[in-house]
């Protein structure tokens, strides 16, 4: 394949593969120059239609270590504000030359039509579409985890054998939906944790565990708990009413102090950020030693310079899934 | 007016017998008729249908010209067997008058194709809050006697019931488009297990029961009578059983995409599979067929909805709802319901002509029994024909078919309208509008 799309389409051997590329060019990254030649003249537009300056700054900065023209395109304040359709933006950029097209969109499946509708040939990377898939987020989750729990010299290795735990608002989260598929390839036993009116109707057919409870889950002793960020206005009753107030929320799903003293010795805590502190997760939890939520932002960095790489340097690409 | 005969076509898929159709009816059946001055029209191993009539049809104008126009609407029903269609009131503006329903009858009579009959809104403007001036539209040229707000749903209790009330007196149908709109927000597709793996907002079967199961309450109490539109789910099938069981006045149609298509259809995020109410289940397929068959749901109605190519050529969430079928809707039906041995032709023919005439009150014109003296309403099918269906090709104004680049079986041969042929040899007949 020619695009990131989708967690689910990584086979096992295509994500090990992302992984120990991005563990080759972390290495590099020590270095007083971080730069290197691989994409030199190559074009990537960061094609945003939703705010997020995290990915897209990370994106970024992947592409530009890795020494390629970086084009930022956000929709806001450009002609797609004015109402040019996604066809005429993708031509637009096709004309322009684009090597690599990395789009965050709010409608799912916005990617999949860039990639599928031949307007243009760019490799297309999906920064997140709606609430459908976020694949470099869980390719950094993943990469995290095997750093962390997979052992020393993690090259080459999967995720067989852990146990990760994912808190929050799955019916609303692309970065729940690819883990669950990439950890599950990976070998890993995922468990999802969500009071029911945040889990999607159909959710019995993924390939992880459901559970309500979030201290129950705790006291299987979970390698990792992953809190995903759970917006406030859903809350009201305008926003969907999904649950009846913040703090009955983080009552029941938040990892606070007393919460995180359950977990094993090794176990650690990810955020995708941006973090609700005090909602889904309280400042003891977010600035524990156990927290590696900072060095996820470091890892994406890495994940997507290797995905950059895989897509974009000669030869290769078709290795990619 | 040109005379035909007929020679050698099964009706119903029966026997073969020779038809002369002269004088917009048809005078003469038998076998080894005498064509003398009459066109002859070789029919042997086809299938003669009494003409289709669609309840359901959306023709766009007043309005979205640029989608369809009642011609190019009339043209596409013609070519797919059809003689008879109710256009739907949600144009711009709004069928809630008798000006516009008039405007649309006289359009359908201009155009010549097919009979047009227009569909008036329930509710002023479709806001659902005010009963239109439906005896208006009932006392029109248009002769209004369906009613609905399709589009959008009657969701207030107090103004459906005052609207079944009301029809009473008029020989009227509310034909409802049940979607609770709570419910539905923002929904995408259908609620289950591929819209939870693709990240569309799901759109439960329930907001189309909970409507129904209302709806059928509310006849029963009031005694009138009820369309239900484009049913799509198991349960709904349950529902109209259970109501029909108890003696409530109520029909129901299902439409050709509904008894072939489901939600996986929509993995790829093709915008032509999104559709209101959306593609459900393969349970979903197999229990609308299963009452479809046994009589549970009295008719199939294409729901043809035509769009122009931006509204589909764009991300799922922002694509229009609706798919065309007056061109497909035989060929699908064949496909879904004889093909598969659920249904014979007489039975199609009930379920898109007979029935269908009747509810909408032009029973008396059309979907009549194939008999001397009878109005030469009639549609000739080639059931061994195999198409590869393409839009460039259709008489429709939009692209939208779900089906395209699909094989189906069966063709429509040719078409007459009391008499006149409107389609022969599969090509529309060019000639000025008769009447």
């Amino acid at each position: 394949m020619d695009h990131l799309l989708t967690a689910a389409g990584l086979s096992r051997g295509d994500a090990v593969r992302i992984l120990d590329t991005a563990a080759e060019l972390a290495a590099t990254q020590g270095r007083e120059i971080k730069k290197l030649p691989t994409l030199r003249g190559r074009t990537v537009v960061n094609l945003f239609f939703e705010d997020s300056t995290r990915t897209r700054i990370s994106f970024e900065t992947a592409a530009k270590r890795l020494s390629a023209d970086v084009i930022n395109f956000a929709a806001k304040g450009s002609s797609v504000s004015k109402g040019e359709s996604l066809k005429d933006t993708a031509l637009t950029l096709q004309a322009m030359g684009a090597d690599a097209v990395v789009i965050r969109h709010h409608a799912s499946g916005a990617p999949h039509l860039l990639a599928s509708s031949g307007w243009l040939q760019a490799a297309v990377v999906n920064a997140g579409d709606g609430t459908h898939q976020h694949p470099t987020q869980a390719l950094l989750d993943a990469y995290t985890l095997r750093r962390h729990l997979a052992g020393p010299g993690p090259i080459g290795q999967d995720l067989a054998g852990l146990h990760v735990a994912i808190v929050g608002d799955v019916l609303h989260s692309r970065v729940a939906r690819s883990n669950v598929d990439l950890l599950h390839t990976l070998g890993a036993r995922v468990t999802l944790v969500s009071p029911p009116t945040l889990l999607p109707v159909g959710v019995e057919a993924w390939p992880c565990e459901v559970s309500y409870h979030l201290d129950e889950v705790l006291d299987q002793g979970p390698d990792a708990v992953m809190m995903l960020r759970v917006q406030r206005e859903r809350m009201s009753s305008a926003g969907g009413g999904f649950f009846p107030s913040p703090l009955e929320y983080s009552r029941r799903y938040g990892l606070d102090a007393r919460r995180l003293a359950t977990l094993p010795s090794h176990a650690i805590v990810m955020h995708p950020g941006p973090m609700n502190r005090g909602l889904e997760i309280s400042a003891e939890a977010a600035d524990s030693d156990r927290a590696v939520i900072v060095e996820q932002v470091a890892n994406g960095v890495a994940v997507r310079m290797a995905v950059l790489y895989l897509l974009l340097a000669g030869g290769r690409r078709e290795d990619l899934a | 007016m040109t005379e035909y005969l007929i020679r050698g076509a099964r009706p119903l898929g029966g026997e073969p017998v020779d038809l002369r159709l002269a004088g917009g009816t048809i005078t003469e059946m038998g076998a080894g008729l005498e064509a003398g001055t009459a066109e002859v029209v070789e029919a042997e191993g086809l299938v003669l249908l009494p003409g289709l009539v669609d309840l359901h049809t959306h023709l766009r104008e007043p309005g979205r010209e640029d989608a369809e126009t009642v011609e190019s609407g009339s043209r596409a029903a013609a070519l797919g067997g059809f003689t008879a269609v109710h256009a739907m009131a949600n144009t711009n503006p709004v069928a809630d008058t008798a000006g516009v329903v008039e405007q649309v009858f006289h359009l359908g009579r201009r155009a010549g194709w097919v009979d047009v009959f227009p569909v008036g809104a329930v509710s002023i403007g479709l806001e659902g809050e005010r009963l239109a001036e439906l005896g208006a539209m009932a006392d029109s040229a248009a002769r209004v006697r369906v009613f609905s707000d399709d589009g959008k749903c009657v969701a207030d209790p107090v103004l459906m019931r005052r609207a079944l009330e009301y029809v009473k007196a008029l020989d009227g149908v509310i034909a409802q488009h049940a979607q609770e709109p709570r419910l539905t927000e923002g929904a995408q597709m259908h609620e289950g297990v591929v819209s939870a793996q693709i990240g569309l907002q799901g759109w439960p079967a329930v907001a189309e029961e909970a409507i129904i199961a209302r709806d059928v309450l509310l006849a029963e109490h009031v005694g009138s009578r009820l369309h239900v539109c484009h049913l799509s789910t198991a349960g709904s099938v349950e529902i109209v059983r259970w109501a029909k069981a108890r003696g409530i006045d109520v029909t129901a149609e299902v439409t050709p995409h509904h008894l072939l298509l489901t939600d996986e259809n929509a993995r790829d995020y093709d915008a032509r599979f999104k559709v209101n109410p959306p593609l459900r289940t393969q349970a979903d397929v197999a229990a609308v067929r299963e009452g479809l068959a046994d009589g549970t749901i009295d008719i199939v109605a294409t729901d043809h909805a035509p769009h122009p190519v931006e509204d589909k050529d764009c991300e799922w969430a922002a694509a229009a709802f609706g798919m065309t079928g007056l061109e497909t809707a035989l060929s699908v039906v064949q496909l879904a319901m004889v093909d598969s041995g659920l249904m014979d032709w007489a039975d199609l023919a009930r379920v898109l002509s007979t029935a269908p005439a009747r509810i909408g009150r032009v029973g008396d014109r059309h979907g009549r029994p194939i008999a001397v003296g009878e109005p030469a309403n009639l549609t000739l099918v080639d059931p061994a024909a195999r198409r590869t269906v393409d839009p460039r090709t259709q008489a429709t104004a939009s692209p939208n078919t779900p089906y395209l680049g699909r094989e189906l079986p069966g063709a429509v041969v040719a078409t007459f309208l009391r008499g006149r042929a409107t389609v022969l040899g599969g090509a529309l007949v060019e000639q000025g509008a008769p009447q």
